[in-house]
């Protein structure tokens, strides 16, 4: 560590939600000029730490030292005041408004009688995104730039906002690799200035790459903390999980053999899908027992994609034939009925945070088991079942979704679904933001769904996932397809080099 | 496994503050019965006429045509939509229902008699076909609710203003009279269609599926979307149900009070919906249901009865209505927050 005392100290803090405990007594320090690197499985209690530096929870139990002093938050707002500023995991940003705008939000720079200098304010803004390597015309509609610019813009916000201590939080997920190697060069150079940085991943390379000292957070407290350049990544993840795992090793094997094509009947085919600005002429089947991979960079039309399959969109070219038929879902129930499934990007979005566990996992077969009269207990039934298939913790349905861990929440996002039982499951990022014992659980859950014969498309930007789990893989680039991967040897640098 | 483990953990821990976290979720249904409590006590001891069993029946028929509207209303506010119509809506429906039924001669409007059963039956279709053009704009045009339903209040509005061209009509067809005026044993009918159709209202909220997606819909829509959910059946549909409860409780409410008559039902608008907020139903959709909102129509009708009955200046009751239905809501918002907080 940097000799010299350290900008901000945290001692003892704890934090509980709703009786729920998510930080236990943990220390933390951070020293000028430092990049600290974050690692923790889901729920360990790494953004909590960080929304409180941050100033979004202010109810905390322990001591909160800063520059030697010690103070305590209120708002956000007092964080900012304080120079600190955070990136969070979800994009924040106001589509509608111009790119310099978007990097002024909250400061514009204004003349003395309160107006906005909008053209001081393009410049400025044009110069700092162009130091960090993003070309654009900052008086565009951010709204129509690809999300993983947005990502990069929002994130420079931050950096130039003059902060002194900046926390990001899963920064790269959306990034395409020379993006991230930009974010990387441009923290580094923040730092080497007398910056504190804070870097949240869950790609634990990344972390070794770039922080200077890592901490590992495992049930809410600190069980680890090292400089980077002595430790690895199987260190890392053992203090993490708390012990060795084999399948861990499976999971990022770097290369692997795909099995040759099965005869198996075609349950899904698209063929010349095309929607504008996302997607050109994009086809490809699907075989029962079959899991296709759909491999490519944020923004590179698999979302859009994704909900074509479910219906929520509808191409403005091509079709789509479930089992042979010719099919045109004009809403997500008609591609439900024709026995598709579907899991987006976001949790968020899929489940029901209000309500108990059972009746988010019931509502897929609620048309099933049900006329006109709810079943209750055939419904809590059948959640059991699912519960404890997917060893969902806690084994209790008449809990509120909200009250789980993420990894846990993702898989009642899958259990929904599995009750159904679907022909098709089409899965978007599966274990994005999960912990490696969850990535794995869900890496199992869909090895079972193939042997039972279902078709499984899952569609990912990260290419472990896709490797982990598809035997065939198709890779988008620019909203079409450029390769096919099938009964070949495939590795993760073959997969970045198609992409 | 480590994430099950350490759930478990968190579950075991959370225990003791289980009976505070049910308090805390329960907030919002705890919070409008304390309120409707503190009210009946406040006017009970302020008044000797205000606690007996007759001013109690007045409540009761007091309440009841907000009641009957505010049915519909509680299935389009529980999907997160609102509807602005449903006055509106109860007003052309008993105007239609009165245009449809032979008037005396004395009255000035060139009315079309028709059977009693004929001119119910096209009431009731007037008002579900405005119903199903709110439907229609809100989830095939894509119009939000608050200005669709702006739009149907005038265009419903307009519709009465033509039929009855100023003038007022008082004949019904008997059986919207017999519901609508007069009692079987001392219960006034149209207290006890009220307490049906809350009853049947909860039960399609409660035990049917329809009723359950309502309840999805509005806690997640972009959920109950990715779900297979058909939403904008569902959407659709409370805003037919919405009307039609709108037009019953017109025709009831025409004959109730002895007249069809433009701008009859305006009050009903704002009444309706602060019964349903007050009752604790969460205008952003998802909580809530029909219990809620008979504890808020009680809330209301406790309160504009109560005030008649303790001897203030008759202008001061109603800037004090405004502030007892603001703090009502005051309650409602904190205890959603309340909820929120438990549930991070």
């Amino acid at each position: 560590m940097p000799a010299g005392q350290p900008i901000l100290e945290l001692q003892e803090i704890t934090k509980a939600f709703g009786g729920v405990e998510a930080l236990r007594g943990v220390d933390f320090a951070l020293s000028p000029g430092e990049i600290h690197g974050l690692v923790g499985e889901n729920g360990a209690g790494k953004s909590t730490l960080m929304k409180i530096i941050a100033g979004v929870h202010a109810d905390f139990s322990g001591r909160f030292i800063l520059d030697g002093k010690e103070t305590r938050f209120r708002s956000v707002r007092d964080a900012h005041a304080a120079g600190i500023a955070m990136v969070h995991q979800e994009l924040s940003v106001a589509p509608d408004l111009s790119v310099a705008e978007n990097v002024f939000l909250g400061n514009q720079p204004t003349n003395r009688l309160g107006f906005v200098q909008w053209r001081r304010m393009a410049r400025e803004a044009g110069e700092q995104l162009k130091r960090f390597g993003i070309d654009v015309d900052p008086m565009s509609r951010l709204g129509d730039l690809p999300i993983g610019l947005q990502q990069l813009i929002e994130i420079a916000r931050v950096l130039f906002s003059g902060a002194r201590i900046i926390i990001l939080d899963e920064p790269t997920s959306a990034l395409s690799p020379p993006e991230v190697e930009r974010l990387f060069a441009t923290l580094k150079r923040l730092r080497d200035e007398g910056t504190s940085i804070v870097f949240i991943s869950h790609f634990i390379e990344d972390i070794l790459r770039v922080s200077d000292v890592v901490t590992v957070f495992r049930n809410g407290r600190k069980v680890a903390e090292t400089r980077a350049a002595e430790t690895s990544k199987p260190a890392l993840i053992e203090a993490m999980i708390g012990k060795g795992r084999e399948a861990l090793e499976e999971t990022y094997t770097h290369d692997i053999m795909l099995p040759p094509p099965a005869e198996r009947p075609v349950v899904l085919n698209a063929s010349s899908l095309s929607l504008a600005r996302s997607l050109r002429d994009v086809s490809f089947d699907v075989r029962a027992g079959e899991v296709l991979g759909i491999y490519g960079f944020m923004g590179c039309g698999q979302l859009e994609l994704a909900r074509i399959l479910f219906g929520k969109l509808r191409p403005d070219q091509g079709t789509l034939a479930v089992a042979g038929d010719q099919k045109t879902f004009r809403s997500t129930a008609d591609a439900r009925r024709a026995g598709i499934a579907f899991v987006p990007e976001s949790r968020r979005d899929m489940l029901f945070h209000q309500e108990p566990v059972y009746k988010n996992i019931s509502i897929s077969v609620l048309d099933r088991i049900s006329s006109l009269l709810l079943k209750p207990s055939r419904e809590r039934e059948i959640a059991m079942r699912q519960v404890d298939q997917l060893r969902i913790r806690p084994a209790a349905v008449e809990l509120d979704l909200g009250m789980l861990s993420g990894g846990n929440q993702q898989k009642v996002a899958l259990a929904k679904w599995l009750s159904y039982p679907p022909r098709l499951l089409v899965l978007c990022e599966p274990t994005r933001g999960m912990d490696v014992g969850a990535k794995d659980d869900v890496i199992h859950i869909v090895r079972d769904l193939r042997a039972k014969g279902l078709a499984v498309i899952v569609l990912s930007t990260e290419p472990e996932t896709v490797l982990s789990l598809a035997d065939r893989v198709i890779v988008l680039k620019r909203g079409a397809v450029v390769r096919e991967f099938a009964n070949e040897r495939i590795s993760k640098d073959r997969l970045l080099e198609a992409a | 496994m480590t994430t099950g483990d350490s759930a478990t953990v968190a579950a075991d821990r959370k225990r003791p503050h289980r009976l505070a976290a049910i308090l805390r979720s329960q907030m919002r249904n705890i919070a409008p019965f304390l309120t409707l409590i503190c009210l009946f006590s406040f006017f009970a001891v302020a008044s000797p006429s205000f606690a007996t069993l007759d001013n109690f029946g007045n409540i009761l028929t007091q309440i009841s045509v907000t009641g009957i509207i505010a049915v519909g209303l509680t299935f389009v506010i529980l999907c997160a939509e609102i509807d602005l119509s449903i006055a509106a809506i109860a007003n052309v429906t008993g105007i239609a229902v009165a245009y449809f039924t032979l008037q005396e001669s004395y009255v000035n409007i060139a009315n079309v008699p028709m059977p009693g059963w004929a001119a119910i039956l096209l009431a009731l279709a007037l008002c579900a076909l405005l119903g199903l053009v709110n439907a229609f704009g809100l989830t095939v045009i894509g119009i939000p609710s608050f200005i669709m339903t702006l739009a149907m209040m005038q265009i419903a509005a307009g519709i009465s203003a033509l039929l009855v061209r100023g003038q007022i009509a008082y004949k019904v067809p008997p059986l919207v009279t017999t519901l609508g005026s007069t009692s079987i044993g001392g219960i006034p009918w149209i207290v006890i269609v009220a307490a049906l159709m809350l009853l049947g209202g909860h039960l399609v909220l409660t035990y049917t599926r329809f009723g359950r997606y309502v309840y999805m819909v509005g806690g997640n829509r972009e959920a109950a979307e990715y779900s297979g959910l058909n939403v904008k059946l569902i959407l659709g549909s409370v805003m037919v149900i919405s009307a039609v409860c709108a037009g019953i409780g017109g025709m009831l409410g025409v004959a109730h009070f002895g007249s069809a008559q433009q701008n009859e039902f305006d009050t009903y608008l704002l009444d309706s919906i602060a019964a349903v907020v007050v009752g604790g139903t969460s205008l952003f959709g998802g909580r809530g249901g029909i219990g809620n909102t008979i504890v808020g129509l009680f809330v209301l009708g406790v309160l504009n009865n109560g005030l008649d009955h303790v001897n203030i200046d008759s202008f001061l009751k109603i800037l004090i209505r405004g502030l007892i239905l603001l703090a009502a809501l005051i309650i409602n918002v904190y205890a959603q927050r309340l909820r929120e907080r438990t549930a991070e």
